[in-house]
Order: C-alpha cells, then sequence, then structure tokens
C-alpha cells in the first residue's frame, strides 16, 4: 500500500510539473529568427571552430547578424553556402578549396637514429631530441595528425606517412597546427605541385640521410620559366601565386623532392 | 527563533561549513566558471537567487506533502523534481522577460538545475530544522535564511577564486599546470585554509 502511495505521489508531482512545463513553454515561447534556425541547420555542424566561432551555433548567430561572412566556414561544402548566402540575402564568392598538404616524402626511408620506446605520439616523440628520425625536420610517423584530423581525411600509409584524403580534407587547420614539425600547409587544389620536404639541412646533410630529400641544387629554380620557385634556406619553396602548375620542375628534380600532389 | 539562531547560521553556512570549500558541492561550477571575476560574479548571484528560492520550495514540499504521508524518503528525488522544474521555468521568464537578463545569467542556469548545492541545501534543511518529522518553530525562516547565507559563502568562494585564478593569468606558469591543475591545487590550499575555522580533524 505504503508503495503505492509513494509512486502516486512522485507520479501526480511529475506529471503536474511535466505538464506544467509544457504549457509554460508553449506560452513563453520566444520568436528566435527563423533565418539564425534555418542557417544552422546548413552548416556541417562538425563544431571545429576554424571560423573562430564558438562552434557551428555561434557562426550561424554572427553570420545572421551580419558579423561574419559565409566564406570563413572552411568545412561547408559550396552548394550549403550558396543556401545560406541566399538565406541572408548575400552573393559569395568562390573561393578555391584548399587541401592539406605533407612537406616530407621521408617515412621508411629515413632511418631511425635511436629506438623511440615511449608513448606513441609525435608530439611526445618531438621532446626526446627532437624525434628518433635521423633527420631532424622528418615526419615522425606517429599520426598524431590523423588523431586530430576530424573529418577522418588522414590515413598512416605503409611508408608510415600520412596521407590526407583530398575529398575528404576540408582545410580546417588542425592537422597544420598539431604537427610538431610542421610539415603541413593548406593549398589550392588547382596548385598540383609541392616540395615534399621541409629540410633546410645543407644538400650534402640531407643527401646522407635521406633519398627524397631537397638537396638545395638549385636545378628547379633554373628551369622554371615563371619565376615560381627558390631555394631558400637550403630548401625548394615555390610560391603559389606564379606557380601555373607546368610540372617543369617535376621532371628535373635529381633527387624526386617536388612532386605531383597525389 | 532569534537573533542568536541566525547568526550561527550566517557564520556556519558563510565561513565554517563553507558550502564549496568545506562541504565539496557544487564544486564543478567553482572550477568552471571561476576563470574570470565577471561570469564567477554572474554564476554566484543565479546560484544564490535559485538556491533561496528552491530552499523555501522545498520546504513547502517537504514540510505539506513528504511529511504528513510519510515519505521523507522520497526527498532527494522530489527535491530534484521541484528544484529542476523551477529553474526550468524561471529560465523561460527570463528569456520572455528580460533578454539582457537572459544574456548575463540565463546561460548558467540550466548547469544549476542539477547542482548538488542547490540539492544539498534542501537535504541540509530537511535535515537541520525538522526533529522527529516536526518543524522546529520558525523553521520556515531559518531555511531561506540559510539558504542566503550558503549563496554568500559560494559568492565568497567563487570570488575568492576567480580573484586568484585572473592574477595567475598573467604569471609564467610550468606549462602541465596551466589552467585546471593550478586552479585544482589552489582550490585545495583555499579549502585547507577554510577547514581552519573548524579545526582539523583526523
Amino acid at each position: 500500500m505504503e508503495i503505492l502511495i509513494a509512486i502516486l505521489v512522485l507520479g501526480v508531482l511529475g506529471l503536474i510539473f511535466g505538464v506544467g512545463l509544457a504549457i509554460a513553454s508553449k506560452k513563453l515561447a520566444v520568436a528566435a529568427n527563423p533565418k539564425l534556425d534555418e542557417v544552422q541547420h546548413l552548416l556541417p555542424g562538425a563544431n571545429c571552430g576554424a571560423c573562430g566561432n564558438p562552434g557551428c551555433f555561434g557562426f550561424a548567430e554572427s553570420l545572421v547578424s551580419g558579423k561574419s561572412v559565409v566564406e570563413s566556414c572552411r568545412v561547408c561544402n559550396d552548394e550549403s553556402k550558396e543556401k545560406i548566402a541566399k538565406i541572408l540575402g548575400l552573393t559569395l564568392e568562390k573561393q578555391n578549396k584548399k587541401i592539406a598538404n605533407l612537406h616530407c616524402d621521408g617515412g621508411l626511408k629515413v632511418k631511425d637514429k635511436y629506438l623511440y620506446n615511449g608513448v606513441s605520439d609525435c608530439i611526445a616523440a618531438n621532446l626526446v631530441l627532437g624525434g628518433q628520425k635521423n633527420c631532424v625536420f622528418a615526419c615522425l610517423g606517429f599520426g598524431t595528425c590523423v588523431q586530430a584530423c576530424p573529418f577522418g581525411a588522414i590515413t598512416m600509409s605503409a611508408q608510415e606517412l600520412p596521407v590526407i584524403d583530398k575529398n575528404k580534407c576540408r582545410s580546417c587547420n588542425k592537422c597544420v597546427l598539431v604537427c610538431p614539425k610542421k610539415l603541413f600547409s593548406l593549398i589550392s587544389v588547382n596548385n598540383i605541385v609541392s616540395v615534399a620536404c621541409s629540410s633546410h639541412d645543407f644538400g650534402k646533410d640531407v643527401k646522407s640521410v635521406c633519398s627524397v630529400g631537397c638537396i638545395a641544387c638549385k636545378i628547379c629554380e633554373r628551369t622554371c620559366k615563371f619565376d615560381a620557385i627558390h631555394v631558400i634556406n637550403n630548401l625548394a619553396v615555390i610560391d603559389y601565386h606564379k606557380c601555373t602548375s607546368c610540372k617543369e620542375c617535376v621532371g628535373v628534380c635529381p633527387a624526386k623532392t617536388i612532386k605531383v600532389r597525389g | 527563533m532569534n537573533l542568536q539562531e541566525f547568526l550561527t547560521i550566517f557564520i556556519s553556512a558563510v565561513f565554517v561549513y563553507n558550502v564549496i570549500l568545506s562541504r565539496f558541492l557544487g564544486l564543478c561550477s567553482f572550477i568552471a566558471i571561476s576563470k574570470e571575476t565577471k561570469p564567477a560574479l554572474a554564476m554566484s548571484s543565479a546560484v544564490m537567487f535559485v538556491i533561496v528560492s528552491s530552499s523555501a520550495l522545498t520546504w513547502f514540499v517537504y514540510r505539506f506533502l513528504l511529511l504528513p504521508l510519510n515519505l521523507s524518503y522520497l526527498r532527494t528525488i522530489s527535491f530534484i523534481l521541484v528544484i529542476a522544474t523551477f529553474v526550468q521555468l524561471v529560465e523561460m521568464i527570463i528569456k520572455k522577460v528580460s533578454p539582457q537578463l537572459y544574456r548575463a545569467f540565463g546561460i548558467y542556469l540550466p548547469l544549476i538545475t542539477v547542482n548538488c548545492a542547490v540539492l544539498g541545501v534542501a537535504v541540509l534543511n530537511a535535515d537541520m530544522f525538522f526533529i522527529n518529522g516536526k518543524a522546529v518553530a520558525g523553521s520556515f525562516y531559518y531555511s531561506v535564511f540559510q539558504g542566503v547565507c550558503v549563496g554568500l559563502g559560494y559568492t565568497l568562494a567563487m570570488l575568492l577564486m576567480s580573484g586568484i585564478r585572473e592574477r595567475l593569468e598573467l604569471c609564467n606558469v610550468p606549462k602541465p599546470l596551466k589552467d585546471f591543475p593550478l586552479a585544482f591545487i589552489i582550490a585545495s590550499v583555499l579549502s585547507l585554509s577554510f577547514m581552519g575555522f573548524s579545526g582539523f580533524k583526523f
């Protein structure tokens, strides 16, 4: 009997409160800007923060209030962006999609200088004499970038190098920030040539630890008809404002450091 | 009901049995929102408001519903029910009535819904001001006053913590200690010092 009373009291109490709250939420409903809801639905909902706002809802708020532009969202596809721009009555500026690019092709070709036995994480390994690789600029291959990627666009290859899936990459910049060797950069999809090395060592030193590193021979610099590639601080650097993706440099590079992106 | 009793409640709730630093209730909001003084103060005022009103509400529920039906063992769950409903309702009202106020402390209200400090005060009131299933004289006023004092104690702890953490932002601390680890250490030191009010018991 007693248990019935207990159940009844709690049940009735809960029912009263529930119904009361339901009525109150109807009566006290605040009409929010309908655009806000629509915009938020079109946003990816990844809450990556690449736009500089606290999550997608914050971005939707600042979009509706006119503080941000649709282009700041790196993740959204063009279709959704156009829809959002339509809702807000804005015109969308077409932007080239950027994709993360790894500036190292060492992997297993670069031998280890000691046996690293610690936490399987690039940042941790980097703390020990700059990592276990013979080349101090090389990718350590523990896949910290794989974990950092919110879109699952990075996987590790058999060569122990991260491979970027260009269809999944949304250029959120997370891998660029997390890599302790600063090996990533965001490059527009139209630029298909990139330098797969980050070593600032002299050519002889690079050669001794890595077969595919930039040896700063300057052949690419002489070959380029557009003055787009220069050896700066012992490393070939492409100026993507000038590069026309003619691929001349790819053919002449003796160490095959300059590559067509996959 | 006399002045002395009120004074005792005040001293014990604010200092000796400070809700955060001695009773260890409501720690999540204490750590999370004590980075700057302004939000800490907004949070404290929201907590104060909710604690005072819920002490009054739960007193009625306990006195007129649970005790007559001999259901005092259900107090925890029914208090949670009452507090959660009340907080939700208040949130809706504030959202409707004053958007400015909602921006200032409405965002903290959902956090308070399940804050153990609020429930703790309600349970404490039921323990302290009801003897053998009967309300002591003036227990309603004691309950509400205890709510106010616990709210003050919460505010005191929040202000102390946020003041310290604001200054620590400018200091050069080792990276692994930055933010939360250091906050935990500070909280423990603060707590130790507050235990000085009651004396150490081993």
